[in-house]
């Protein structure tokens, strides 16, 4: 443990975290262009610095400032550590839940083996699970220390409801750890730039696409669920709780809860890429042969596309779809999502039986 | 290098970076209390009641449904790891493990636990 691989590690850190906070601060943007062009509308495009309008781009920095502006609000019935703390715990998960995330292909520089991940941990879809789950305490403090009714309605909603669809998230996956027996992120993205092979010429890359679709189905609605966006939006309904579990913050604080749920849906988006697209893997190219300049940036940058291609996925989602009714989303989380979810284990049990992956 | 050494590093990244943002918080902006800005927020109606109301009772049974389900999913990630080892004995074995869970699940649903009015 030199000090070379512990700044190779800090270094990795940084580019995390930069990557995910830009990409969540760049969501707002996109997401409000993705709207107005929905609605046949123009989106932001008034901000400018010295007539440089940027598409609209420099909303982001206005946003930003505006928010360290304003004033720290805390009411007087609130609980002031908790208050303070709950955004912060909001935002954790977000933030550190790639860390196990491989971003690209491994490669030697120097007499180093550099993996491009940051830890490689044995557990790592395990490590996914515990972290995002973490969310959870964020959104139940924010509502119970705010001292506020609509945020107590908002809280006990977003809980009940981030809990529920974890149940159907966890059993979606194990298709994924059945097919590919392993919980390293890292071994899951290898495995997938094999192919399925029909007399010999490969046909199909063995994404878990493939194997699991109706896996995939089941975690990406359950995924969006935690990420608490429409459809699933219910703990924040302007219309009825005015804004729900953030209704007692103000400035920044606010913005962080703002940039977690951002940030997450890149988070999903990358996990999504991971375990369902190949992660880095091009298909029908091998990676592994180029020399290490071209791979790592190919490699990178199929990753980052996948990415960028599952956040918009789920844009579109958010503005196509109408709020559902509180019955209907506890409807689909334990009576559809949930019997699909353990029906998919035999099915991959099946499957993999059939290609004949078993041992006796 | 021991792989938690950076998972250690990456959370000491991520809280640094929340007291960056929660320091931003606090050191800009005006502040100007008054008692009617400390007031619980509700559209501008004097607040009723106190703020930490009772909520119906099915929020409790969802969390409990939850305990018991998660950690029913979390016996299966071992399982689901090694199932090509443990072959046709640990397929009979899980199949018996899921028909209690689905058991379990068509029991709370015959009840009416998961029904929302």
């Amino acid at each position: 443990m030199d000090l070379i691989s512990i700044l190779i590690v800090v270094a990795k850190v940084a580019f995390v975290l930069i990557v995910v906070l830009h990409f969540g601060a760049l969501m707002t943007w996109a997401e409000r262009k993705q709207a107005a062009l929905i609605q046949d509308r123009i989106g932001p495009n008034r901000i400018n610095i010295l007539g440089v309008k940027a598409l609209g781009l420099i909303q982001i920095m206005a946003d930003g400032l505006k928010m360290i502006m304003k004033e720290d609000f805390i009411p007087a019935g609130a609980h002031r550590l908790y208050h303070t703390l709950a955004p912060a715990i909001a935002m954790f998960p977000a933030l550190v839940a790639l860390a196990v995330v491989p971003f690209g292909p491994s490669f030697d520089v120097a007499g180093r083996h550099i993996e491009l991940q940051v830890a490689n941990l044995d557990v790592g879809i395990l490590f996914v699970l515990a972290v995002s789950s973490l969310g959870v305490y964020g959104i139940a403090l924010a509502g119970w220390a705010s001292n506020n009714k609509y945020s107590l309605l908002g809280t006990v909603r977003a809980t009940a409801q981030m809990i529920s669809y974890e149940i159907p998230m966890g059993l979606a996956i194990i298709g994924i750890v059945m097919t590919y027996g392993t919980l390293e992120m890292n071994k899951i993205v290898e495995l997938q730039g094999e192919y399925f092979r029909l007399g010999g010429l490969p046909i199909l890359p063995k994404w878990g696409i493939f194997y699991q679709p109706l896996g995939f189905v089941l975690l990406f609605t359950a995924l969006i669920a935690e990420t608490k966006r429409t459809p699933f939006d219910l703990p924040e309904g302007e219309s009825e709780l005015v804004a729900g579990f953030n209704v007692e913050y103000s400035g920044m604080k606010w913005g962080m809860f703002f940039l977690g749920e951002f940030a997450s849906i890149v988070v999903v988006s990358a996990l999504v890429a991971t375990l369902y697209f190949g992660g880095w893997q091009i298909p029908y190219v091998n990676l592994m042969a180029l020399p290490a300049l071209p791979r790592v940036l190919l490699g990178v940058a199929t990753f980052f596309g996948k990415v960028i291609v599952l956040c918009w996925l789920q844009l579109l989602v958010r503005w196509t779809l109408p709020r559902f009714r509180y019955d209907q989303l506890m409807h689909l989380g334990w009576k559809r999502l949930m019997p699909l979810a353990i029906a998919n284990l035999p099915l991959t049990a099946a499957w993999i039986w059939m290609l004949g992956g078993m041992k006796s | 290098m021991n792989p938690y050494v950076p998972v250690l590093i990456s959370f000491a990244a991520a809280v640094l970076l929340i007291g960056v943002f929660l320091f931003f918080c606090h050191a800009f902006g005006p502040k100007a209390p008054s008692p009617i800005k400390s007031d619980p927020f509700e559209c501008g109606n004097p607040p009723s009641g106190p703020a930490h109301d009772r909520f119906a009772v099915r929020f409790y049974i969802v969390a409990m449904l939850f305990l018991l389900f998660d950690i029913e999913v979390v016996f299966l990630y071992p399982w689901a790891i090694l199932f090509r080892e443990l072959g046709g004995l640990g397929i009979m074995e899980m199949g018996f493990f899921l028909t209690l869970l689905v058991g379990g699940l068509a029991y709370v649903w015959w009840r009416g636990a998961l029904e929302w009015e």
